[in-house]
């Protein structure tokens, strides 16, 4: 005999989420979930409405319909402490250029009422995670721009969210600074974060996500397993499928048409 | 409100604004440098200084006894510096700027002066070529020339050979002509009158020769400028300093709004906005941390003209205070106006720098509104500039108590809580 027992909610649930711009729909009826200790890809060609759908996660930008769900509640405004479960990490370099690392840092630590001695051990265990710490006292301004991404993702979860949505958070770095972020997501997996990655490359997910969610012209086109993303692609001759082949085999056309 | 996140915006704010290098040199050296040029040129003249003189010119075609009485006059006066060219040089000069009138007393003038004196010949015509951008100066020479050829006129005809032999002319006319009989009588006795006093013997050397007095002004002018008091001088830096520091608060506020611009730009209002922070206390910030700099570039001027050029705040400190801190905030909420109201940091820079311009002259930052024409004058206050120019004019050199500082107060913070109120409810909060 079965039992019924409760379903404990979603850490985050995303229902029916719709955002347009005048005559154009961004986001077109978004759903998927988030669980701790997971790693969700959000992959999708450029303008297919992945950082509106962040957006609206984020509370940035209010839905037409549908809502965000945080262990089953709404937000409820701009002050909601459940704000502080959720951690941005723009697809902007969101930074003050003529602050140094750990200006920023303290600044953005203070948006979240952290002060004193909690918000020198968050900022000093944020720039540790990113390997930045050397650099704390060196305005933003003269770092490069994998070290600018890293500070980026240091600002995002500096107060210990447990959702973090990372919005294409190694555009424009080296490989080598590429896996040191990976790295840095691997322990947040660790620590029984759930984390939303979005970006455009199907390589970037497949180190870490559990589940990827292929959004197309605001749509969700397909949510699954890497595995079974990939035993539904015929990928090329023995190679790795990449979003190209998994557009092309989805839609049935390709990435830039 | 919460606090940690606003002192955390404020402070932020600030140390951006002092990191920038060229937003502290625009916002504190180029208003001194700027106020003090202006102060010294619209200083009222100090104790030790000479009185700018007016530059006019005489040309003397009538060469009579009243025409070189005239020119001795104005020769004499401490508010003319006279030179005697040629009509054309005398021309030239004036159309150049390098003298303000030129007199032409025209052959025959003294002769027909005097006949009119009495009041029975043609009045003769003194001409003046003038400047045409110094109106002002142009009615002062027109006074100052009243006095002089009064002066000449009257003691040739009370004292002089010309008016002994008018006076001769006149009375045997008087018997024919049509006037009443009691006005004949009264006339001729005072003629008579006039005609024993020529004829008395000079009693002294005083009386003689140039000695001899004629009509003058009945009455010497003692000239009280009313500042704050009877032995203070009017500080034309109090005013240029107080113009230029509100110039550049406006243009560091209307800096700031473009740098809130800025940091949507840059994505900064996606993290500012996933805070858990009220809107109230993202504005608050703003608005707070824009008063502090506004009355930090307010006060390092003021001290430095206090330092530098011994400006006073001879009316209320604690007024002073008041008009800055009301004049800050109006400029901080001017910001968010701005920040509320601007598409693009590029296009709200152009609109923004017209705006401010408009206003502190408007608001006589630049130059005086008592200059201005009487509707203008009115008009400006609905600038707010002109409230706060005012108000530290009242504060300094005026030496008004709290008093004079409740209006001007009330009226800053009264356009403060309308830019704010118009940029809360225009400001986007939607980062898409
Ligand atoms: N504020 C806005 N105003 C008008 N249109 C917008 C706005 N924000 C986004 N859009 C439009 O909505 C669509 C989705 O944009 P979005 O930024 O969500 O795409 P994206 O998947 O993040 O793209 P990218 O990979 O380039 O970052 C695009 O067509 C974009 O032009
Ligand atoms: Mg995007």
């Amino acid at each position: 005999m079965v039992l019924p027992i409760d379903v404990p909610p979603e850490m985050l649930d995303i229902k029916h989420l719709r955002k347009s711009f005048g005559s154009l729909v961004a986001v077109d009826d978004v759903s998927f979930t988030l669980a701790p200790g997971q790693l969700v890809g959000l992959l999708g060609p450029n303008g297919a409405g992945k950082t509106t759908t962040v957006s609206m996660i984020a509370g940035l930008v209010t839905p037409e319909q549908g809502e965000v769900l945080i262990d089953g509640a709404r937000l409820g405004g701009d002050t909601d402490p459940k704000k502080r479960r959720i951690g941005l990490v723009p697809q902007d370099l969101a930074l003050y250029d003529e602050l140094s690392a750990r200006s920023n840092l303290r600044f953005f630590g203070a948006l979240y009422g952290l002060a004193g001695s909690a918000l020198d051990k968050a900022i000093a265990a944020a720039l540790e995670l990113v390997g930045l710490a050397d650099r704390r006292n060196d305005r933003v301004a003269t770092y490069s721009g994998g070290m600018k991404r890293r500070l980026n993702l240091a600002a995002g979860l500096l107060h210990d969210p447990d959702i973090l949505l990372l919005d294409e958070p190694t555009v424009g770095v080296d490989p080598q600074s590429r896996n040191a972020i990976f790295d840095n997501l691997e322990v947040l997996k660790s620590r029984d974060k759930a984390l939303l990655y979005t970006t455009h490359y199907m390589e970037e997910v497949e180190r870490l996500a559990d589940r990827i969610v292929v959004m197309d012209h605001g749509k969700v086109i397909a949510d699954d397993t890497l595995d079974g993303l990939q035993s539904r692609v015929a990928a090329p001759a023995g190679g790795h499928a990449t979003l190209e082949t998994v557009f092309l085999t989805l839609t049935g056309r390709s990435l830039r048409d | 409100m919460a606090l940690i996140p606003l002192l955390a915006m404020v402070r932020k704010d600030l140390q951006l604004f002092l990191s920038d290098r060229r937003s502290v040199i625009v916002s504190f050296v180029v208003p001194i440098a700027i106020a003090s040029f202006f102060g010294s040129i619209f200083s009222g003249p100090g104790s030790n200084s000479e009185p700018a003189r007016i530059a006019i010119a005489i040309i003397d075609q009538d060469a009579s006894a009243i025409s070189r009485s005239i020119v001795a006059g104005a020769r004499a006066d401490k508010s003319l510096k006279l030179a005697m060219p040629t009509e054309a040089e005398a021309r030239d000069e004036v159309r150049r700027g390098k003298t303000a009138v030129a007199v032409i007393i025209p052959k025959g003038f003294g002769e027909a002066a005097g006949n009119a004196f009495f009041g029975n010949g043609e009045k003769p015509q003194l001409s003046l070529l003038h400047d045409p951008s110094r109106g002002i100066e142009l009615a002062m020479v027109r006074g100052i020339l009243t006095q002089h050829v009064m002066e000449a006129v009257s003691r040739e005809m009370f004292g002089g050979e010309q008016g002994r032999r008018a006076v001769e002319q006149t009375l045997p006319g008087i018997a024919s002509s049509s006037m009443p009989a009691a006005e004949k009588r009264a006339l001729m006795e005072m003629l008579n009158s006039v005609q024993k006093f020529y004829n008395q013997p000079a009693a002294g050397g005083a009386q003689a020769g140039t000695g001899r007095r004629g009509l003058t002004m009945p009455y010497n002018v003692r000239e009280e400028a009313m500042t704050a008091g009877s032995n203070i001088a009017y500080n034309g830096y109090s005013h240029s300093f107080a113009g230029m520091a509100i110039q550049f608060l406006l243009f560091a506020m209307a800096n700031a709004g473009i740098e809130m611009l800025i940091e949507r730009q840059r994505g900064l209002w996606k993290r500012l906005r996933s805070a858990p922070v009220s809107r109230l206390t993202l504005l608050a910030g703003k608005a707070a941390s824009g008063a502090i700099i506004s009355l930090m570039i307010l006060l390092v001027a003021f001290a430095f003209a206090m330092i530098v050029f011994r400006v006073r705040i001879q009316g209320s400190i604690l007024g002073f205070l008041g008009i800055s801190i009301a004049c800050a905030v109006m400029a901080s909420t001017f910001g968010l106006l701005v920040a509320a109201l601007g598409n693009s940091p590029a296009t709200a820079r152009g609109v923004t720098t017209l705006a401010v311009l408009m206003m502190v002259m408007l608001g006589g930052a630049w130059v005086p509104t008592f200059i201005f024409p009487a509707w203008l004058q009115q008009l400006t206050v609905i600038v707010p500039v002109r409230w706060a120019v005012d108000g530290l004019d009242a504060m300094t050199w005026r030496g008004i108590g709290l008093s004079g500082a409740l209006i001007p107060v009330a009226v800053l913070l009264g356009f403060a809580a309308a830019f704010a109120s118009v940029a809360a409810s225009r400001f986007r909060w939607e980062e898409g």
